[in-house]
């Protein structure tokens, strides 16, 4: 699950910038005051150089996204949804920058889902670290929860603290 | 910009329209660029017919990253020391979401001085979609 090679590109914030639908010049324009800077929610793009997100389609391997239909294939961890997200900024994220993770998992506990069901949170913290100077830039903290069925239409996810 | 920020009282908010009218593009966008290829998202036979849900809809991070302009625009990129939410709410394709982000506090770290802000999202109903808290640099 650990990360060794995420390259902080420009074309990269550019394309995360236009998806979160902020124009912002500073995240395109590098002759903007204090150059080119990654929005403050981009280090979750380094899932993308993850080897192991379950979240990417890889070869030879069953996706459970449909084609003409459902695949049939079952995600393994079944229905987890994004409960929670939190950043501690220590340096913002540049182009030119090299980043690895370091990743370890928190607390997880159970909370009764308001239409029935258990519904288990988990917890991951992630420090995103320079290489070269070995600072940590960004610690990311997640918070998933997996669901015993759809969290729909009015979502159970309301109120997962402790 | 940060340069130029008159140093914001408590009670002090601002609030924004951060997403109008999300497309199911703007969501396939955010799956190409974070890596988050979840068919939950982009995959409307996937969501509908195997995960039970009434149509594909937007990531969380979607949300939150829509979320952040409203601190971004207001004290700049760098001045950002925290950010964290709770997703409250699915956002579907077609919702439009306003940010409001209000001082909560200001303090002094010894370092300079920081304000700490809560922030909450709605869609087009009035419902609550991300709830939050932040921290910015402001000295």
């Amino acid at each position: 699950m650990t990360i060794e090679r995420f390259p902080v590109e420009e074309t990269h914030i550019l394309f995360f910038a236009r998806a979160i639908g902020d124009y912002n010049p500073r995240y395109t324009d590098p002759s903007a005051p204090g150059g080119i800077v990654a929005p403050p929610t981009f280090a979750m793009a380094g899932s993308q150089f993850d080897p192991d997100n379950p979240l990417r389609p890889k070869p030879d391997e069953p996706w459970f996204g449909s084609g003409r239909k459902p695949s049939g294939a079952k995600r393994e961890s079944g229905g987890v949804l994004h409960a929670e997200q939190s950043f501690e900024y220590h340096k913002p994220l540049r182009p030119g920058m090299m980043l690895t993770t370091r990743e370890r998992d928190g607390d997880t506990w159970e909370k009764a889902g308001r239409r029935g069901g258990k519904l288990v949170f988990k917890e991951r913290i992630v420090d995103y670290v320079e290489a070269g100077s070995g600072d940590v830039v960004v610690t990311a903290r997640m918070v998933s929860v997996l669901t015993e069925r759809p969290a729909e239409p009015a979502p159970t996810m309301d109120g997962s603290g402790r | 910009m940060s340069g130029e920020l008159v140093v914001p009282e408590v009670g002090d908010s601002r609030t924004m329209v951060v997403a109008d009218n999300i497309t199911r593009t703007q969501i396939v966008m955010y799956a190409g660029a974070s890596g988050d290829y979840n068919p939950l998202h982009s995959d409307e036979v996937y969501s509908t017919e195997v995960a039970g849900y009434p149509s594909v809809f937007a990531h969380g991070m979607v949300s939150m990253g829509a979320t952040g302009r409203v601190l971004t625009d207001w004290f700049g990129v760098e001045s950002l020391v925290r950010y964290g939410v709770r997703f409250v709410k699915q956002v579907w394709p077609g919702d439009t979401l306003t940010a409001t982000a209000t001082v909560s506090a200001r303090r002094d770290d010894g370092g300079g001085e920081l304000v700490d802000l809560t922030l909450e999202t709605v869609n087009q109903d009035g419902a609550t979609v991300v709830t939050g808290t932040a921290t910015a640099r402001v000295g």
